[in-house]
């Protein structure tokens, strides 16, 4: 039987570690190489880069920060933030990455996501989702719209459709990210990603709102997510990553608790 | 004159590149244990060499067409039939079968038995099997030492050996009931797990095999 994950996800802006809070704001808080090996020792199941630097004549610091990961750190490593084309995930890949995560480059050319799955595999294209609740419509019949842009852009696309033409083009896995819950500490949002875990066959992995072990109890139970995406609950030092774990454990799911 | 295979520290181990995937970051884990490592498509270097990983991530069929356009095909088994220990990873590993039903593909026949994909009959079982997964070891092997129950080495794969004599069976991981996840014969091992991405339980793992004579 498969343990469920805790994934930590590290916001690196030109190499730093950044936090944001609903997308804005963001603050540099400390160095993503030195974090990503202290979480690797601490248990850590996965990690998850996202690249949010804003000029693209900076990408290349990205690729720095890859490759110093990915020679002291090993477990799965994924990267993402401004994926555009093949090329893009094939850098990424060669300086260490496992996963590539597409995101609004594939809201805006569905195609990246098949490009990148027979260049690189399945199972190693990850479809990140940036969500926000809306009124249900004809348009949106799930109640929950894609939104790019760090959120500034609703994209007139329903979230549930997009998940299932995500997996049919060959993602490998999901990030369900809420814009809603992001970075307010009160919990995932479960309605959400039990509703698209229910209907894909690819595992999903819950992001946005963790502040509680609960929570990710939560998420990974009645939320039906295979991986809960942790951030500033971590970066910050109020929980460790062994600490979520051993309590996920104790709650009875099955964890990997042997590092 | 070839470096004595008692010398670990003189013996560069060949990860086979035959284009399935990155390997980077096998070698990467291989530094990382010590191992010098340097990747090699070319069969007649392979044919002599000392310690050879033969790693891979895609597609069965396309693996084993790149495999025979570069005649690596013959050099392997020319060189796990000189005993030199040979390590192959996920894809790797299981193109050492006789047949996948990955695009029905016949495969190297190291070791008897095929390659079957999961049925994807139960719902709740998602495929590929991706993630952390608990490996139980049925045999003892050098290149298994250490492993305890409880040890969780990473998967992502959507078919699964079925050796045909279950001696070549080293340890099994639960999914859709038993599967082998490390089969053996002579000094050939291979993991369906990644022990380059399984943290310090996989790189317990390539140590075993930086260390290991090829003998059992």
């Amino acid at each position: 039987m498969l343990s469920k994950r805790v994934i930590a996800c590290l916001d690196v802006r030109d190499g730093h570690l950044a936090k944001s809070v609903k997308f804005v704001n963001t603050q540099n808080i400390g160095d993503p190489v030195e974090k990503a090996h202290e979480y690797y020792i601490d248990g850590l199941d996965e990690l998850v880069f996202y690249d949010i630097t804003a000029s693209s004549d900076k990408r290349n610091i990205m690729l720095d920060v890859v490759e110093a990961v990915a020679s002291q750190v090993f477990i799965p490593l994924s990267v993402g933030g401004g994926v555009r084309s093949v090329g893009d995930a094939t850098d990424l890949r060669l300086a260490g990455a496992e996963k590539i995560n597409v995101n609004s480059a594939a809201v805006k050319r569905p195609e990246l996501i098949d490009e990148c799955s027979s260049a690189i595999g399945n199972q190693n294209v990850v479809l990140s989702m940036d969500i926000r609740k809306v009124e249900k419509s004809h348009e949106i019949p799930s109640g929950y719209e894609i939104v790019i842009n760090g959120g500034r852009s609703p994209m007139g696309l329903d979230a549930l459709a997009w998940a299932l033409e995500g997996e049919k083009r060959g993602a490998g896995e999901l990030v369900i990210n809420s814009i809603d819950a992001d970075g307010t500490k009160d919990g995932y949002e479960i309605g959400l990603t039990s509703m698209i875990s229910q209907a894909v066959r690819i595992p999903v992995i819950a992001s946005g709102g963790a502040g509680l072990p609960e929570h990710l109890y939560e998420v990974l139970t009645q939320g039906h997510a295979d991986a809960a995406l942790v951030a500033s609950m971590v970066h910050y030092g109020d929980y460790r990553v062994s600490e979520l774990k051993s309590y996920l454990h104790g709650q009875g799911l099955k964890m990997r608790m042997s590092w | 004159m070839p470096p004595s295979r008692n010398n670990i520290a003189s013996i560069v181990t060949l990860i086979v590149d035959y284009d399935a995937g990155n390997l980077a970051s096998v070698k990467r884990a291989c530094q990382q244990v010590g191992l010098a490592a340097e990747f090699c498509a070319d069969p007649d270097r392979l044919r002599h060499a000392e310690r050879v990983i033969f790693p891979g991530v895609g597609a069965a069929g396309s693996a084993m067409v790149s495999v025979k356009e570069r005649g690596l095909d013959e050099a392997l088994r020319e060189v796990i039939s000189n005993g030199c220990p040979v390590l192959g990873i996920c894809l790797g590993m299981q193109i050492s079968l006789d047949h996948s039903e990955e695009n029905d593909t016949s495969t190297l026949g190291l070791i008897e038995g095929n390659v079957t994909r999961f049925r994807m009959d139960r719902p709740d079982l998602k495929v590929p099997h991706m993630g952390w997964n608990e490996v139980t070891v049925r045999q003892h092997h050098p290149v298994l030492a250490g492993i305890v129950p409880g040890d969780e080495f990473y998967f992502v794969h959507g078919y699964y050996p079925t050796p045909k004599d279950q001696s070549a069976v080293l340890a099994t991981t639960n999914y859709e009931g038993d599967f082998a996840c490390a089969i053996g014969k002579a000094s050939y091992v291979g993991t369906q797990f990644h022990p380059e991405k399984s943290g310090r339980v996989g790189l317990r793992l390539l140590s075993n095999f930086a260390k290991w004579d090829g003998q059992c």
